[in-house]
Protein backbone atom coordinates (compact mmCIF):
# COMPACT_ATOMS: atom_id res chain seq x y z
CA UNK A 1 0.00 0.00 0.00
CA UNK A 2 2.54 2.53 -1.06
CA UNK A 3 1.71 5.66 -2.93
CA UNK A 4 4.16 6.70 -5.59
CA UNK A 5 4.33 10.18 -6.99
CA UNK A 6 3.74 9.68 -10.68
CA UNK A 7 5.13 11.97 -13.35
CA UNK A 8 1.60 12.95 -14.27
CA UNK A 9 1.00 14.30 -10.77
CA UNK A 10 4.34 16.12 -10.78
CA UNK A 11 3.48 17.64 -14.14
CA UNK A 12 0.04 18.73 -12.87
CA UNK A 13 1.51 20.52 -9.88
CA UNK A 14 4.15 22.15 -12.06
CA UNK A 15 1.43 23.31 -14.47
CA UNK A 16 -0.53 24.70 -11.51
CA UNK A 17 2.51 26.62 -10.32
CA UNK A 18 3.37 27.86 -13.83
CA UNK A 19 -0.20 28.98 -14.53
CA UNK A 20 -0.20 30.64 -11.12
CA UNK A 21 3.04 32.47 -11.75
CA UNK A 22 1.92 33.59 -15.22
CA UNK A 23 -1.38 34.82 -13.83
CA UNK A 24 0.51 36.56 -11.05
CA UNK A 25 2.75 38.19 -13.69
CA UNK A 26 -0.25 39.38 -15.68
CA UNK A 27 -1.71 40.71 -12.45
CA UNK A 28 1.45 42.62 -11.54
CA UNK A 29 1.86 43.92 -15.09
CA UNK A 30 -1.69 45.19 -15.46
CA UNK A 31 -2.06 46.46 -11.91
CA UNK A 32 -2.28 50.25 -11.80
CA UNK A 33 -1.57 51.17 -8.21
CA UNK A 34 -0.62 49.69 -4.83
CA UNK A 35 1.08 46.71 -6.49
CA UNK A 36 3.50 46.26 -3.59
CA UNK A 37 0.85 46.31 -0.93
CA UNK A 38 -1.39 43.97 -2.91
CA UNK A 39 1.45 41.50 -3.38
CA UNK A 40 2.32 41.43 0.32
CA UNK A 41 -1.33 41.15 1.31
CA UNK A 42 -1.71 38.18 -1.02
CA UNK A 43 1.39 36.54 0.37
CA UNK A 44 -0.06 36.89 3.85
CA UNK A 45 -3.43 35.49 2.73
CA UNK A 46 -1.93 32.41 1.12
CA UNK A 47 0.76 31.89 3.73
CA UNK A 48 -1.84 32.01 6.46
CA UNK A 49 -4.44 29.94 4.62
CA UNK A 50 -2.18 27.05 3.68
CA UNK A 51 -0.14 27.15 6.87
CA UNK A 52 -3.22 26.92 9.04
CA UNK A 53 -4.51 23.94 7.04
CA UNK A 54 -1.43 22.00 8.09
CA UNK A 55 -1.76 23.39 11.61
CA UNK A 56 -5.33 22.12 11.82
CA UNK A 57 -4.07 18.71 10.70
CA UNK A 58 -1.81 18.58 13.77
CA UNK A 59 -4.78 19.60 15.87
CA UNK A 60 -7.01 16.91 14.42
CA UNK A 61 -4.31 14.29 14.86
CA UNK A 62 -3.88 15.28 18.52
CA UNK A 63 -7.63 15.14 18.91
CA UNK A 64 -7.58 11.57 17.63
CA UNK A 65 -5.06 10.61 20.32
CA UNK A 66 -6.72 12.54 23.12
CA UNK A 67 -10.17 11.13 22.38
CA UNK A 68 -8.61 7.70 21.75
CA UNK A 69 -10.54 7.77 18.53
CA UNK A 70 -10.58 4.44 16.75
CA UNK A 71 -12.47 4.97 13.49
CA UNK A 72 -9.98 7.33 11.88
CA UNK A 73 -6.80 5.34 12.42
CA UNK A 74 -6.75 4.10 8.81
CA UNK A 75 -6.66 7.72 7.62
CA UNK A 76 -3.99 8.94 10.06
CA UNK A 77 -1.23 9.11 7.46
CA UNK A 78 -3.30 11.58 5.44
CA UNK A 79 -3.30 14.08 8.30
CA UNK A 80 0.38 13.43 8.91
CA UNK A 81 1.07 14.22 5.27
CA UNK A 82 -0.97 17.43 5.38
CA UNK A 83 1.01 18.68 8.35
CA UNK A 84 4.34 18.28 6.58
CA UNK A 85 3.52 21.49 4.69
CA UNK A 86 3.98 23.34 7.97
CA UNK A 87 7.64 24.38 7.61
CA UNK A 88 7.02 25.88 4.16
CA UNK A 89 3.87 27.64 5.31
CA UNK A 90 5.65 28.95 8.38
CA UNK A 91 8.45 30.27 6.18
CA UNK A 92 5.97 32.16 3.98
CA UNK A 93 4.33 33.66 7.04
CA UNK A 94 7.68 34.62 8.54
CA UNK A 95 8.69 36.39 5.33
CA UNK A 96 5.56 38.55 5.53
CA UNK A 97 5.91 39.18 9.25
CA UNK A 98 9.61 40.07 8.96
CA UNK A 99 8.95 42.39 6.02
CA UNK A 100 6.17 44.08 7.97
CA UNK A 101 8.33 44.45 11.06
CA UNK A 102 11.15 45.97 9.00
CA UNK A 103 8.62 48.46 7.56
CA UNK A 104 9.15 47.15 4.03
CA UNK A 105 5.40 46.99 3.74
CA UNK A 106 2.48 48.58 5.50
CA UNK A 107 0.24 45.66 6.34
CA UNK A 108 0.06 46.11 10.10
CA UNK A 109 -0.81 49.68 10.87
CA UNK A 110 0.22 49.35 14.52
CA UNK A 111 3.83 48.66 13.46
CA UNK A 112 4.22 52.20 12.10
CA UNK A 113 7.09 54.09 13.79
CA UNK A 114 5.93 56.67 16.29
CA UNK A 115 2.35 55.51 16.48
CA UNK A 116 2.52 55.40 20.29
CA UNK A 117 4.48 58.62 20.62
CA UNK A 118 2.24 61.62 21.48
CA UNK A 119 4.73 64.00 19.87
CA UNK A 120 4.68 62.17 16.55
CA UNK A 121 2.26 63.09 13.74
CA UNK A 122 1.45 59.38 13.47
CA UNK A 123 0.22 59.23 17.08
CA UNK A 124 -2.85 57.06 17.58
CA UNK A 125 -4.42 56.97 21.02
CA UNK A 126 -6.40 53.76 20.47
CA UNK A 127 -3.33 51.82 19.32
CA UNK A 128 -1.30 53.25 22.20
CA UNK A 129 -3.89 51.77 24.53
CA UNK A 130 -3.32 48.36 22.97
CA UNK A 131 0.47 48.65 22.81
CA UNK A 132 1.02 46.62 25.99
CA UNK A 133 0.07 43.61 23.87
CA UNK A 134 0.68 44.84 20.35
CA UNK A 135 4.34 45.79 20.37
CA UNK A 136 7.04 44.33 18.18
CA UNK A 137 9.14 42.50 20.79
CA UNK A 138 6.16 40.77 22.39
CA UNK A 139 4.65 40.09 18.96
CA UNK A 140 7.82 38.30 17.91
CA UNK A 141 8.13 36.38 21.16
CA UNK A 142 4.63 35.04 20.55
CA UNK A 143 5.20 34.35 16.86
CA UNK A 144 8.41 32.40 17.49
CA UNK A 145 6.94 30.56 20.46
CA UNK A 146 3.82 29.52 18.56
CA UNK A 147 5.56 28.52 15.35
CA UNK A 148 8.33 26.74 17.23
CA UNK A 149 6.03 24.71 19.45
CA UNK A 150 3.66 23.85 16.61
CA UNK A 151 6.50 22.72 14.37
CA UNK A 152 7.98 20.71 17.20
CA UNK A 153 4.71 18.85 17.76
CA UNK A 154 4.11 18.27 14.05
CA UNK A 155 7.60 16.87 13.68
CA UNK A 156 7.24 14.75 16.81
CA UNK A 157 3.96 13.14 15.78
CA UNK A 158 5.21 12.33 12.31
CA UNK A 159 8.54 10.95 13.48
CA UNK A 160 7.08 8.81 16.26
CA UNK A 161 4.37 7.43 14.03
CA UNK A 162 6.96 6.31 11.49
CA UNK A 163 8.99 4.83 14.32
CA UNK A 164 5.91 2.99 15.60
CA UNK A 165 5.74 1.21 12.24
CA UNK A 166 9.18 -0.28 12.86
CA UNK A 167 8.47 -1.64 16.34
CA UNK A 168 8.58 -5.37 16.74
CA UNK A 169 6.10 -7.34 18.79
CA UNK A 170 8.36 -7.70 21.82
CA UNK A 171 8.22 -3.94 22.36
CA UNK A 172 4.44 -3.89 22.49
CA UNK A 173 2.83 -4.78 25.81
CA UNK A 174 -0.88 -5.62 26.04
CA UNK A 175 -1.23 -4.71 22.37
CA UNK A 176 -0.41 -1.06 23.09
CA UNK A 177 2.89 0.35 21.92
CA UNK A 178 4.76 2.73 24.25
CA UNK A 179 4.72 5.31 21.46
CA UNK A 180 0.93 5.31 21.45
CA UNK A 181 0.83 5.97 25.19
CA UNK A 182 3.28 8.84 24.78
CA UNK A 183 1.30 10.22 21.84
CA UNK A 184 -1.78 10.58 24.04
CA UNK A 185 0.18 12.71 26.51
CA UNK A 186 1.67 14.78 23.71
CA UNK A 187 -1.78 15.18 22.15
CA UNK A 188 -3.15 16.55 25.43
CA UNK A 189 -0.24 18.98 25.74
CA UNK A 190 -0.69 20.16 22.17
CA UNK A 191 -4.43 20.71 22.50
CA UNK A 192 -3.98 22.77 25.66
CA UNK A 193 -1.29 24.88 24.00
CA UNK A 194 -3.26 25.11 20.78
CA UNK A 195 -6.37 26.36 22.58
CA UNK A 196 -4.50 29.49 23.62
CA UNK A 197 -2.11 29.86 20.72
CA UNK A 198 -4.66 29.44 17.90
CA UNK A 199 -6.72 32.29 19.33
CA UNK A 200 -3.74 34.52 20.07
CA UNK A 201 -2.19 33.88 16.66
CA UNK A 202 -5.45 34.83 14.98
CA UNK A 203 -5.42 38.10 16.93
CA UNK A 204 -1.79 38.73 16.06
CA UNK A 205 -1.75 37.91 12.39
CA UNK A 206 -5.32 38.56 11.25
CA UNK A 207 -7.30 40.64 13.72
CA UNK A 208 -4.50 43.17 14.29
CA UNK A 209 -4.73 44.10 10.60
CA UNK A 210 -7.93 45.89 11.60
CA UNK A 211 -6.15 47.25 14.60
CA UNK A 212 -8.89 49.58 15.80
CA UNK A 213 -11.39 46.76 15.80
CA UNK A 214 -11.73 43.82 18.14
CA UNK A 215 -13.89 40.75 18.55
CA UNK A 216 -13.55 38.17 21.30
CA UNK A 217 -14.93 35.52 18.98
CA UNK A 218 -12.40 36.08 16.23
CA UNK A 219 -9.97 33.37 17.34
CA UNK A 220 -12.66 30.75 17.21
CA UNK A 221 -13.86 31.98 13.87
CA UNK A 222 -10.35 31.69 12.41
CA UNK A 223 -9.90 28.30 14.08
CA UNK A 224 -13.11 26.85 12.62
CA UNK A 225 -12.05 28.18 9.22
CA UNK A 226 -8.72 26.37 9.32
CA UNK A 227 -10.32 23.19 10.64
CA UNK A 228 -12.89 22.97 7.86
CA UNK A 229 -10.23 23.62 5.21
CA UNK A 230 -8.13 20.80 6.67
CA UNK A 231 -11.07 18.37 6.68
CA UNK A 232 -11.79 19.26 3.05
CA UNK A 233 -8.20 18.53 2.06
CA UNK A 234 -8.33 15.22 3.92
CA UNK A 235 -11.58 14.20 2.23
CA UNK A 236 -10.29 15.09 -1.23
CA UNK A 237 -7.03 13.20 -0.58
CA UNK A 238 -8.91 10.11 0.57
CA UNK A 239 -11.13 10.22 -2.51
CA UNK A 240 -8.07 10.67 -4.73
CA UNK A 241 -6.21 7.75 -3.18
CA UNK A 242 -9.33 5.58 -3.31
CA UNK A 243 -9.64 6.34 -7.01
CA UNK A 244 -6.06 5.05 -7.39
CA UNK A 245 -7.18 1.82 -5.70
CA UNK A 246 -5.01 2.54 -2.68
CA UNK A 247 -6.12 2.79 0.94
CA UNK A 248 -7.81 -0.60 0.89
CA UNK A 249 -8.67 -0.36 4.57
CA UNK A 250 -10.67 2.80 4.11
CA UNK A 251 -14.29 1.91 3.37
CA UNK A 252 -17.36 4.00 2.65
CA UNK A 253 -18.01 4.37 6.38
CA UNK A 254 -14.71 6.20 6.82
CA UNK A 255 -15.57 8.53 3.98
CA UNK A 256 -19.02 9.02 5.51
CA UNK A 257 -17.45 9.95 8.84
CA UNK A 258 -14.91 12.32 7.32
CA UNK A 259 -17.59 14.07 5.29
CA UNK A 260 -19.71 14.23 8.43
CA UNK A 261 -16.86 16.17 10.02
CA UNK A 262 -16.70 18.43 6.99
CA UNK A 263 -20.43 19.01 7.26
CA UNK A 264 -20.32 19.63 11.01
CA UNK A 265 -17.37 22.04 10.93
CA UNK A 266 -19.06 23.95 8.10
CA UNK A 267 -21.99 24.46 10.42
CA UNK A 268 -19.64 25.46 13.25
CA UNK A 269 -17.97 28.01 10.99
CA UNK A 270 -21.32 29.41 9.81
CA UNK A 271 -22.53 29.56 13.38
CA UNK A 272 -19.46 31.49 14.54
CA UNK A 273 -19.55 33.80 11.50
CA UNK A 274 -23.14 34.66 12.21
CA UNK A 275 -22.71 34.91 15.99
CA UNK A 276 -19.98 37.50 15.48
CA UNK A 277 -21.96 39.37 12.85
CA UNK A 278 -25.31 39.35 14.61
CA UNK A 279 -24.07 40.64 17.95
CA UNK A 280 -22.12 43.47 16.34
CA UNK A 281 -25.00 44.31 13.99
CA UNK A 282 -27.45 44.35 16.87
CA UNK A 283 -25.36 46.38 19.32
CA UNK A 284 -24.34 48.82 16.56
CA UNK A 285 -21.35 50.25 18.42
CA UNK A 286 -19.20 52.25 15.97
CA UNK A 287 -15.85 50.82 17.07
CA UNK A 288 -17.17 47.29 16.52
CA UNK A 289 -19.05 47.86 13.28
CA UNK A 290 -16.03 49.22 11.36
CA UNK A 291 -15.04 45.69 10.38
CA UNK A 292 -18.39 45.02 8.74
CA UNK A 293 -18.81 48.48 7.29
CA UNK A 294 -15.59 48.20 5.28
CA UNK A 295 -16.46 44.70 4.14
CA UNK A 296 -20.09 45.33 3.26
CA UNK A 297 -19.33 48.55 1.43
CA UNK A 298 -16.63 47.30 -0.92
CA UNK A 299 -16.64 43.51 -0.68
CA UNK A 300 -20.32 42.75 -0.35
CA UNK A 301 -20.48 39.97 -2.94
CA UNK A 302 -17.33 38.19 -1.75
CA UNK A 303 -18.14 38.59 1.92
CA UNK A 304 -21.80 37.59 1.93
CA UNK A 305 -21.31 35.11 -0.91
CA UNK A 306 -18.69 33.25 1.14
CA UNK A 307 -21.06 32.99 4.06
CA UNK A 308 -24.09 31.80 2.14
CA UNK A 309 -22.17 29.27 0.04
CA UNK A 310 -20.35 27.86 3.05
CA UNK A 311 -23.55 27.52 5.00
CA UNK A 312 -26.23 26.56 2.48
CA UNK A 313 -24.27 24.36 0.08
CA UNK A 314 -23.14 21.68 2.55
CA UNK A 315 -26.38 22.03 4.50
CA UNK A 316 -28.62 21.08 1.64
CA UNK A 317 -26.29 18.90 -0.44
CA UNK A 318 -24.49 16.86 2.23
CA UNK A 319 -27.30 16.49 4.75
CA UNK A 320 -28.46 13.11 3.47
CA UNK A 321 -26.61 9.92 4.37
CA UNK A 322 -26.29 8.76 0.77
CA UNK A 323 -24.80 12.09 -0.32
CA UNK A 324 -22.05 11.72 2.30
CA UNK A 325 -20.97 8.48 0.61
CA UNK A 326 -21.25 9.57 -3.00
CA UNK A 327 -18.26 11.16 -4.66
CA UNK A 328 -20.54 12.97 -7.13
CA UNK A 329 -21.93 15.03 -4.23
CA UNK A 330 -18.82 15.21 -2.06
CA UNK A 331 -16.19 16.35 -4.53
CA UNK A 332 -17.87 19.44 -6.04
CA UNK A 333 -18.97 20.65 -2.59
CA UNK A 334 -15.48 20.05 -1.17
CA UNK A 335 -13.76 21.95 -3.97
CA UNK A 336 -16.19 24.88 -3.84
CA UNK A 337 -15.89 25.07 -0.05
CA UNK A 338 -12.10 24.99 -0.26
CA UNK A 339 -12.06 27.96 -2.61
CA UNK A 340 -14.65 29.93 -0.66
CA UNK A 341 -12.67 29.43 2.55
CA UNK A 342 -9.70 30.88 0.73
CA UNK A 343 -11.95 33.84 -0.13
CA UNK A 344 -12.87 34.00 3.55
CA UNK A 345 -9.22 34.57 4.49
CA UNK A 346 -8.88 36.97 1.56
CA UNK A 347 -11.73 39.10 2.90
CA UNK A 348 -10.14 39.05 6.36
CA UNK A 349 -6.99 40.62 4.91
CA UNK A 350 -7.78 42.71 1.83
CA UNK A 351 -10.29 45.21 3.27
CA UNK A 352 -7.89 45.90 6.13
CA UNK A 353 -4.77 46.31 4.01
CA UNK A 354 -6.07 47.47 0.61
CA UNK A 355 -9.15 49.31 1.89
CA UNK A 356 -11.43 50.00 -1.08
CA UNK A 357 -8.81 48.95 -3.67
CA UNK A 358 -8.78 45.24 -2.97
CA UNK A 359 -10.29 42.81 -5.44
CA UNK A 360 -10.26 39.25 -6.61
CA UNK A 361 -8.16 39.45 -9.74
CA UNK A 362 -5.30 37.82 -11.61
CA UNK A 363 -2.89 38.44 -8.77
CA UNK A 364 -5.06 36.78 -6.12
CA UNK A 365 -5.88 33.77 -8.30
CA UNK A 366 -2.27 33.48 -9.47
CA UNK A 367 -0.84 33.52 -5.98
CA UNK A 368 -3.49 31.03 -4.86
CA UNK A 369 -2.69 28.60 -7.69
CA UNK A 370 1.05 28.88 -7.05
CA UNK A 371 0.61 28.08 -3.39
CA UNK A 372 -1.88 25.35 -4.17
CA UNK A 373 0.65 23.71 -6.48
CA UNK A 374 3.37 23.82 -3.84
CA UNK A 375 0.95 22.58 -1.21
CA UNK A 376 -0.29 19.63 -3.27
CA UNK A 377 3.24 18.68 -4.25
CA UNK A 378 4.53 18.77 -0.66
CA UNK A 379 1.62 16.79 0.70
CA UNK A 380 1.68 14.12 -2.00
CA UNK A 381 5.45 13.86 -1.76
CA UNK A 382 5.31 13.09 1.95
CA UNK A 383 2.42 10.69 1.33
CA UNK A 384 4.69 8.76 -1.03
CA UNK A 385 7.47 8.59 1.56
CA UNK A 386 5.65 6.38 4.05
CA UNK A 387 3.19 3.48 3.85
CA UNK A 388 -0.39 4.69 3.66
CA UNK A 389 -1.42 2.54 6.60
CA UNK A 390 0.03 2.94 10.08
CA UNK A 391 1.29 -0.21 11.74
CA UNK A 392 1.22 -1.30 15.39
CA UNK A 393 -1.46 1.25 16.27
CA UNK A 394 -3.55 -0.51 18.94
CA UNK A 395 -6.85 0.49 17.34
CA UNK A 396 -6.03 -0.11 13.71
CA UNK A 397 -8.03 -3.31 13.54
CA UNK A 398 -11.04 -1.63 15.09
CA UNK A 399 -10.82 1.08 12.47
CA UNK A 400 -10.69 -1.42 9.61
CA UNK A 401 -14.00 -2.87 10.76
CA UNK A 402 -15.75 0.45 10.98
CA UNK A 403 -19.33 0.09 9.86
CA UNK A 404 -21.98 2.73 10.34
CA UNK B 1 -56.46 -21.18 13.90
CA UNK B 2 -53.16 -22.98 14.09
CA UNK B 3 -51.59 -20.92 11.32
CA UNK B 4 -51.76 -17.81 13.46
CA UNK B 5 -49.22 -19.18 15.91
CA UNK B 6 -45.88 -17.45 15.92
CA UNK B 7 -42.59 -19.19 16.51
CA UNK B 8 -40.14 -17.60 18.92
CA UNK B 9 -36.50 -18.67 19.02
CA UNK B 10 -34.77 -17.54 22.19
CA UNK B 11 -31.03 -16.93 22.38
CA UNK B 12 -28.72 -15.72 25.10
CA UNK B 13 -26.15 -13.94 22.94
CA UNK B 14 -26.46 -11.26 20.30
CA UNK B 15 -23.72 -12.66 18.08
CA UNK B 16 -25.24 -16.16 18.16
CA UNK B 17 -28.59 -14.64 17.20
CA UNK B 18 -26.98 -12.79 14.30
CA UNK B 19 -25.33 -15.95 12.98
CA UNK B 20 -28.55 -17.93 13.44
CA UNK B 21 -30.54 -15.26 11.64
CA UNK B 22 -28.11 -15.48 8.70
CA UNK B 23 -28.52 -19.28 8.66
CA UNK B 24 -32.33 -19.10 8.74
CA UNK B 25 -32.58 -16.36 6.11
CA UNK B 26 -30.23 -18.33 3.84
CA UNK B 27 -32.70 -21.20 4.06
CA UNK B 28 -35.64 -19.08 2.98
CA UNK B 29 -37.18 -18.16 6.31
CA UNK B 30 -38.50 -14.64 6.74
CA UNK B 31 -37.75 -13.18 10.16
CA UNK B 32 -40.58 -10.87 11.13
CA UNK B 33 -39.00 -9.22 14.15
CA UNK B 34 -36.17 -9.37 16.66
CA UNK B 35 -36.42 -8.43 20.32
CA UNK B 36 -33.17 -7.42 21.94
CA UNK B 37 -32.05 -5.33 24.91
CA UNK B 38 -29.78 -3.28 22.65
CA UNK B 39 -29.28 -2.69 18.90
CA UNK B 40 -27.47 -5.60 17.25
CA UNK B 41 -24.83 -4.36 14.86
CA UNK B 42 -25.21 -5.63 11.32
CA UNK B 43 -28.63 -7.21 11.85
CA UNK B 44 -30.68 -4.81 9.72
CA UNK B 45 -29.51 -6.00 6.29
CA UNK B 46 -29.70 -9.66 7.38
CA UNK B 47 -33.38 -9.62 8.27
CA UNK B 48 -34.13 -7.22 5.43
CA UNK B 49 -35.06 -4.16 7.44
CA UNK B 50 -35.49 -1.05 5.32
CA UNK B 51 -33.57 2.03 6.37
CA UNK B 52 -35.45 4.33 8.68
CA UNK B 53 -37.09 7.38 7.18
CA UNK B 54 -37.07 9.28 10.45
CA UNK B 55 -34.28 11.57 9.21
CA UNK B 56 -36.54 12.75 6.38
CA UNK B 57 -39.35 13.50 8.80
CA UNK B 58 -36.88 15.40 11.01
CA UNK B 59 -35.94 17.59 8.05
CA UNK B 60 -39.58 18.25 7.21
CA UNK B 61 -40.44 19.11 10.82
CA UNK B 62 -37.41 21.39 10.97
CA UNK B 63 -38.50 23.23 7.84
CA UNK B 64 -42.05 23.54 9.23
CA UNK B 65 -40.58 24.98 12.42
CA UNK B 66 -38.48 27.51 10.53
CA UNK B 67 -41.47 28.62 8.44
CA UNK B 68 -43.76 28.88 11.45
CA UNK B 69 -41.18 30.87 13.40
CA UNK B 70 -40.65 33.31 10.54
CA UNK B 71 -44.39 33.67 10.02
CA UNK B 72 -44.96 34.28 13.72
CA UNK B 73 -42.11 36.79 13.97
CA UNK B 74 -43.33 38.59 10.89
CA UNK B 75 -46.85 38.85 12.29
CA UNK B 76 -45.82 39.88 15.80
CA UNK B 77 -42.79 42.06 15.17
CA UNK B 78 -43.41 43.52 11.72
CA UNK B 79 -47.07 43.43 10.77
CA UNK B 80 -49.17 43.65 13.92
CA UNK B 81 -47.17 45.83 16.27
CA UNK B 82 -43.72 46.97 15.09
CA UNK B 83 -41.53 47.93 18.03
CA UNK B 84 -38.52 50.18 17.79
CA UNK B 85 -35.75 48.10 19.36
CA UNK B 86 -32.37 49.81 19.16
CA UNK B 87 -33.37 51.50 15.91
CA UNK B 88 -33.48 48.20 14.03
CA UNK B 89 -35.53 48.14 10.82
CA UNK B 90 -38.93 47.21 12.17
CA UNK B 91 -40.86 47.59 8.94
CA UNK B 92 -39.41 44.76 6.89
CA UNK B 93 -38.78 41.12 7.69
CA UNK B 94 -35.91 40.80 5.24
CA UNK B 95 -33.73 43.65 6.48
CA UNK B 96 -34.38 42.77 10.11
CA UNK B 97 -33.74 39.06 9.63
CA UNK B 98 -30.45 38.81 11.60
CA UNK B 99 -32.31 39.53 14.83
CA UNK B 100 -34.81 36.77 14.06
CA UNK B 101 -32.28 34.07 13.19
CA UNK B 102 -31.62 32.80 16.76
CA UNK B 103 -35.34 32.39 17.51
CA UNK B 104 -35.99 30.82 14.11
CA UNK B 105 -33.11 28.43 14.56
CA UNK B 106 -34.22 27.39 18.05
CA UNK B 107 -37.79 26.89 16.96
CA UNK B 108 -36.63 24.82 13.99
CA UNK B 109 -34.60 22.59 16.30
CA UNK B 110 -37.48 22.34 18.75
CA UNK B 111 -39.93 21.26 16.05
CA UNK B 112 -37.46 18.82 14.49
CA UNK B 113 -36.60 17.17 17.81
CA UNK B 114 -40.14 16.96 19.18
CA UNK B 115 -41.66 15.99 15.85
CA UNK B 116 -39.08 13.24 15.42
CA UNK B 117 -39.58 11.89 18.96
CA UNK B 118 -43.37 11.92 18.70
CA UNK B 119 -43.29 10.30 15.26
CA UNK B 120 -41.00 7.61 16.60
CA UNK B 121 -43.23 6.87 19.58
CA UNK B 122 -46.37 6.86 17.41
CA UNK B 123 -44.90 4.65 14.72
CA UNK B 124 -43.70 2.08 17.26
CA UNK B 125 -46.81 2.58 19.36
CA UNK B 126 -44.72 3.05 22.49
CA UNK B 127 -46.36 6.22 23.70
CA UNK B 128 -46.39 6.72 27.48
CA UNK B 129 -49.13 4.58 29.01
CA UNK B 130 -49.37 2.18 26.08
CA UNK B 131 -49.15 -1.47 27.16
CA UNK B 132 -45.89 -3.04 26.04
CA UNK B 133 -46.23 -5.68 23.32
CA UNK B 134 -43.03 -7.42 24.26
CA UNK B 135 -43.64 -11.22 24.23
CA UNK B 136 -40.72 -11.93 26.54
CA UNK B 137 -39.89 -9.32 29.20
CA UNK B 138 -36.45 -10.86 29.57
CA UNK B 139 -35.51 -9.41 26.19
CA UNK B 140 -35.15 -6.11 28.05
CA UNK B 141 -32.39 -7.71 30.09
CA UNK B 142 -30.32 -10.60 28.73
CA UNK B 143 -32.37 -12.54 26.19
CA UNK B 144 -32.51 -12.18 22.40
CA UNK B 145 -35.60 -13.41 20.56
CA UNK B 146 -36.43 -14.02 16.90
CA UNK B 147 -40.06 -13.85 15.86
CA UNK B 148 -41.07 -15.96 12.84
CA UNK B 149 -44.51 -16.25 11.27
CA UNK B 150 -44.81 -19.62 9.54
CA UNK B 151 -47.22 -18.12 6.99
CA UNK B 152 -44.42 -15.79 5.74
CA UNK B 153 -42.37 -18.57 4.17
CA UNK B 154 -43.12 -21.60 2.07
CA UNK B 155 -41.71 -24.00 4.63
CA UNK B 156 -43.91 -25.87 7.04
CA UNK B 157 -43.84 -25.20 10.74
CA UNK B 158 -41.93 -28.41 11.50
CA UNK B 159 -39.33 -27.66 8.87
CA UNK B 160 -38.80 -24.20 10.35
CA UNK B 161 -38.42 -25.62 13.84
CA UNK B 162 -35.96 -28.20 12.52
CA UNK B 163 -33.89 -25.42 10.94
CA UNK B 164 -33.95 -23.37 14.12
CA UNK B 165 -32.80 -26.44 16.00
CA UNK B 166 -29.65 -26.49 13.88
CA UNK B 167 -28.62 -23.16 15.42
CA UNK B 168 -27.38 -22.70 18.98
CA UNK B 169 -30.86 -21.92 20.18
CA UNK B 170 -31.75 -21.87 23.86
CA UNK B 171 -35.47 -22.48 23.60
CA UNK B 172 -38.14 -22.61 20.91
CA UNK B 173 -41.58 -21.39 21.82
CA UNK B 174 -44.93 -21.07 20.06
CA UNK B 175 -47.52 -18.51 20.99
Amino acid sequence: MEYTLSNKVKLTTVILIVVGVISLGIGIFTNQEHTDQRLWANLLVNGYFFFTISLAAVFFLSLQYVAEMAWGVTTQRIFQAIMTFMPIGALMLLVVLIASSLHMTHLYHWMVVGITDPASPEYDQVITGKSAYLNLPFFWIRAILFLGVWLFFANWFRKKSLKEDQLDLSQISDGVSPIYRKSIVMGILFIVFFAYSSTASAWDWMMSLDVHWFSTLFGWYAFSGMWISCMIVAVVLVLYLKSKDLLKDVNSSHIHDLVKWMFAISMLWSYLWFAQFMLIWYANVPEETTYYVTRLENYKLLYLGTFFINFLLPFFVLMARDAKRNVVFILPVALILFFTHFIDVLVMVLPATMHEHGQLGFMEIGMFLTFLGIFIFTVLKSLSKAPLAVKNHPMYDESVHLHI
Amino acid sequence: MMTDKKIYAIYDDDYVLLESAKHLVANGIHIRDVFSPFPIHGLDPVIGLKRTRIAITAFIYGMIGVSLALLGLWYMMIFDWPLNIGGKPNFSLFTNIPSFVPVTFEFGVLCAAHGMAITYLLRNWTLPGVIARNPYPRTTDDRFVLEIHPSDSKLSKNEIIALIDETCVLEIDEK
